[in-house]
C-alpha cells in the first residue's frame, strides 16, 4: 500500500474512534470521509487483495449484506459495513477498521454502484431489486437500471447474482456474460409493467413474466425459494431456519446463499451461520418495556411496507411516518400502499406526517388512533406484543426512545 | 351521470403512474360512496380502447418516454376527446396535465398533445420540487390549493385556459400561476394524490359529474388538519 494510503487509513481509523468516543454514532462516515480526503484512491487501495462482493438494490440490502457476510464467513474473515453506511465513505471506513481480511461484503447504495465497482473491482455483484424510493431525490427507476447496465457492460469479469423476478434487474444484468439468477418472489410489481428495452407492456402469469414486444423475459433461476427452504443449482432443497421474520427474509437468505456460492461456499456450510443472525441495525429487534414486547420493523417505500405487513403478527400496531431528508420529503407513496391487511388489529399512528397517514387510512377504511409520542402509544395498548412499523427517521426516533434508560 | 352509477376511469396506469396517483381514484370513489352514490372504477391500460361514456377521467404523472407514448395512443384512440366533448370531467396531473395541451417536451423533442387545454409546455431551467400553494380561481369557489410538486416542465397558458391558482408558494406553471382549467377539465402540477389535501377539489369534480349543486358534508377533520399543517409548513411562525 502506498504511504499516502497508509497515512489515510490511520487517519480514518482515528477519526472514527474519536467520533465514537464523542458519542456521534459509529463513526463510519466521518472516518471514511477523512481518509478519502487524504487519499482519494483509498477505497481502491483498501479493496485490493480482497475478494469483494457488492450488494445493491432498493430493498433488502442491509439484511442481505449481513446474511452474505455470515455465509462467506465460512471461508475466513470478512470485512463488512454492517451499519448501513453504504456509500464510499462507509466502505472505506469498514475496510480500514477491519484491517486486512481475505473477503469483503459491502452493502452499496444503488446510485453509487458504478463508482464502487470501479474502486473495489468486486468478484461478485448482487442485484436485488429496483423500485420507487424517494422520487423527489432519487433518479427515476428506469434510469437507475440503465446506470447499472452500463456499469456491468464495462466489467464482463464480474459474476453477477441477480433477481430473475424483477424485469428491470434482469434487463440491467443481462449485459453481463456471467449471471446467476435467483428467484425470491417479488410482491411489488408496479414499477416494472413497461419493458425497459422496448416500451411494450410486460405480461405476468403465475411467477413468470415476459415482454409482449421483444425477447426480454424471465430467465430460468438457478436458486429458488420453495416453501420454507431454498433449492440450489444442483436441485437440492435445503430447509432455511432463520430468526428473522417473513418470506422476504427467506428470499434475502436465498440471495446470500447464491452470492456465497460464487465464492465456493455450500449451503450446508452456510445455513447454520444464517440461523444465528438475529437483528440487523435494530431491525426486527424485540424490546421488552412495561410488559409490552415491542418489535421494530423498518419500512421505507411501498414495496417494503407490503413486506412488513407480511412479517407483522396480528397484534396492536403502531405506524410512524416522517418525511425528513433521509425519508424523502414527499409522502405520496402512502397511496401506493394498501393498508387493508391492518383492518383486523388495533392501529395507532404517530410521526411528523401522521396527518398524511390519517387521511390515507380513512379512505382505506382502517380505523386508527393518533398518538403524539411513543410513550403515549405504549400506554394505549394492553400487555403483550406491540408491532412498530416505521419509515427511516421515524424508526431511528423510536430506537432512540427505546435506548433511553428509564 | 348517464344512469345511476358514477364511472371513474384512470387513464393508462401502466404508462402514467408515479407515486400515489392511484390515490385520486380512491378518494373520489370513497367520497362518492360516502354520499350513497354508486361508483365504479376502471383502470384502462394503454393497450385497451378508451371508453367514451365515463363521468370522470383521471390521468397521472410519469417519465418522458411513457408520456410521449400515452399522448400518441390517446390521439390515435380518440375516445378521450369524444368523452370530453360529451361533457366528462377530467383531473390531469403533471405529465398528464402537459399532454392535455397543444404541445410538450419529452426527451428533448417537441411532442403534440390532445389540444383539450389551451396550454403549451417546455422545460424549465431547474426542477421544481417542494410544497406548492396557491389561491384558486375565485370562480371555482374553492379554498386554497396545497400540494407537493416535482417536475421539470414550465407551462404557458393561452387565452382559452384560466390558471387554476395564483401561486403563493412554490413554482407551479411558472412561479406566478399554477395549473389550468377550462370547462370541466382541471390540470395541475400538484403531484400524485392531489385530492388528499384538497377534498373540496374532489367534491367539485363530483358535483360537475353528478350535476348536484351541493353534496352532503363529510367528516374531513383529518384532511383539514393535514391542510392546516401543509399550508403553513416552512413559513415563519
Ligand atoms: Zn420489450
Amino acid at each position: 500500500m502506498p504511504l499516502r494510503a497508509i497515512v489515510a487509513t490511520t487517519a480514518s481509523k482515528t477519526a472514527a474512534a474519536l467520533s465514537r468516543a464523542a458519542g456521534r454514532g459509529d463513526g463510519s462516515v466521518i472516518g471514511g470521509w477523512i481518509g478519502l480526503k487524504i487519499d482519494p484512491d483509498l477505497l481502491a487501495h483498501l479493496a485490493s487483495g480482497r475478494a469483494v462482493a457488492l450488494v445493491s438494490g432498493t430493498n433488502g440490502k442491509t439484511t442481505t449484506t449481513r446474511l452474505t457476510a455470515a455465509a462467506v464467513g465460512v471461508l475466513g474473515r470478512v470485512a463488512t459495513n454492517s451499519y448501513g453506511a453504504n456509500m464510499p465513505t462507509g466502505h472505506t471506513s469498514a475496510l480500514a477498521k477491519e484491517g486486512h481480511t481475505p473477503f469483503a461484503v459491502l452493502e452499496t447504495d444503488e446510485h453509487y454502484l458504478p463508482q464502487v465497482i470501479e474502486a473495489t473491482r468486486p468478484k461478485v455483484v448482487a442485484l436485488l431489486n429496483l423500485s420507487r424510493d424517494q422520487l423527489d431525490r432519487a433518479k427515476e427507476v428506469a434510469m437507475m437500471a440503465q446506470l447499472w447496465k452500463t456499469a456491468l457492460a464495462g466489467h464482463p469479469e464480474i459474476r453477477v447474482v441477480a433477481n430473475a423476478d424483477d424485469p428491470l434487474v434482469v434487463w440491467a444484468a443481462a449485459a453481463s456474460p456471467q449471471t446467476t439468477w435467483f428467484s425470491a418472489g417479488q410482491r411489488w410489481q408496479d414499477d416494472s409493467s413497461v419493458c425497459p428495452e422496448s416500451g411494450h407492456p410486460i405480461e405476468r402469469a403465475g411467477g413468470d413474466w415476459w415482454c409482449v414486444g421483444c425477447p426480454l423475459r424471465r430467465p430460468t433461476p438457478q436458486w429458488v425459494v420453495e416453501e420454507d427452504g431454498v433449492i440450489d443449482p444442483r436441485g437440492d432443497w435445503h430447509l432455511v431456519k432463520l430468526q428473522l421474520p417473513g418470506k422476504v427474509n427467506l428470499g434475502n437468505a436465498a440471495t446470500a446463499l447464491a452470492v456465497a456460492g460464487e465464492f465456493g461456499v455450500r449451503p450446508i456450510e452456510a445455513l447454520p451461520r444464517l440461523s444465528r443472525v438475529t437483528s440487523i441495525a435494530g431491525r426486527y429487534a424485540q424490546v421488552d418495556r412495561d410488559g409490552r414486547n415491542i418489535r421494530l420493523l423498518l419500512a421505507k417505500n411501498p414495496a417494503s411496507w407490503l413486506e412488513a405487513f407480511d412479517m407483522a403478527d396480528q397484534a396492536p400496531t403502531l405506524l410512524s411516518i416522517n418525511a425528513r431528508d433521509p425519508d424523502g420529503l414527499d409522502t405520496s407513496w402512502l397511496w401506493d400502499v394498501d393498508f387493508s391487511p391492518l383492518r383486523d388489529r388495533p392501529v395507532l399512528i404517530t410521526g411528523d406526517r401522521a396527518y398524511d397517514l390519517a387521511v390515507r387510512l380513512q379512505v382505506n377504511q382502517v380505523p386508527f388512533q393518533h398518538v403524539h409520542t411513543f410513550d403515549e402509544a405504549l400506554a394505549q395498548v394492553p400487555p403483550g406484543r406491540l408491532e412498530v412499523i416505521a419509515n427511516y427517521t421515524a424508526f431511528q426516533d423510536i430506537r432512540a426512545v427505546l435506548d433511553r434508560v428509564n | 351521470m348517464n344512469d345511476s352509477t358514477l364511472r371513474i376511469v384512470w387513464i393508462y396506469p401502466d404508462l402514467l403512474s408515479t407515486y400515489g396517483d392511484r390515490g385520486n381514484m380512491l378518494i373520489l370513489a370513497h367520497r362518492a360512496a360516502a354520499r350513497g352514490i354508486p361508483v365504479e372504477t376502471y383502470e384502462v391500460r394503454s393497450d385497451m380502447q378508451m371508453p367514451t361514456t365515463a363521468d370522470i377521467y383521471l390521468i397521472g404523472g410519469g417519465e418522458d418516454g411513457p408520456q410521449a407514448l400515452a399522448a400518441q395512443r390517446l390521439i390515435a384512440d380518440g375516445g378521450l376527446n369524444r368523452a370530453v366533448a360529451q361533457g366528462a370531467s377530467v383531473l390531469a396531473i403533471c405529465a398528464g396535465y402537459q399532454l392535455f395541451g397543444h404541445s410538450f417536451f419529452a426527451k428533448g423533442t417537441k411532442c403534440g398533445g390532445l389540444g383539450l387545454l389551451d396550454i403549451t409546455s417546455d422545460r424549465g431551467e431547474t426542477r421544481a420540487v417542494g410544497e406548492l400553494r396557491g389561491d384558486i380561481d375565485p370562480r371555482l369557489g374553492l379554498p386554497p390549493l396545497t400540494g407537493f410538486e416535482n417536475h421539470g416542465g414550465r407551462t404557458h397558458l393561452g387565452a382559452h385556459a384560466a390558471p387554476l391558482a395564483r401561486v403563493t408558494g412554490g413554482i407551479g406553471n411558472d412561479g406566478q400561476t399554477e395549473g389550468a382549467w377550462y370547462g370541466k377539465i382541471i390540470g395541475t402540477y400538484s403531484h400524485g394524490p392531489a385530492l388528499a389535501r384538497n377534498p373540496a377539489l374532489a367534491d367539485l369534480l363530483l358535483r360537475w359529474s353528478t350535476g348536484a349543486d351541493r353534496l352532503a358534508p363529510l367528516d374531513d377533520t383529518w384532511a383539514e388538519r393535514l391542510r392546516g399543517e401543509r399550508l403553513t409548513a416552512g413559513l415563519p411562525a
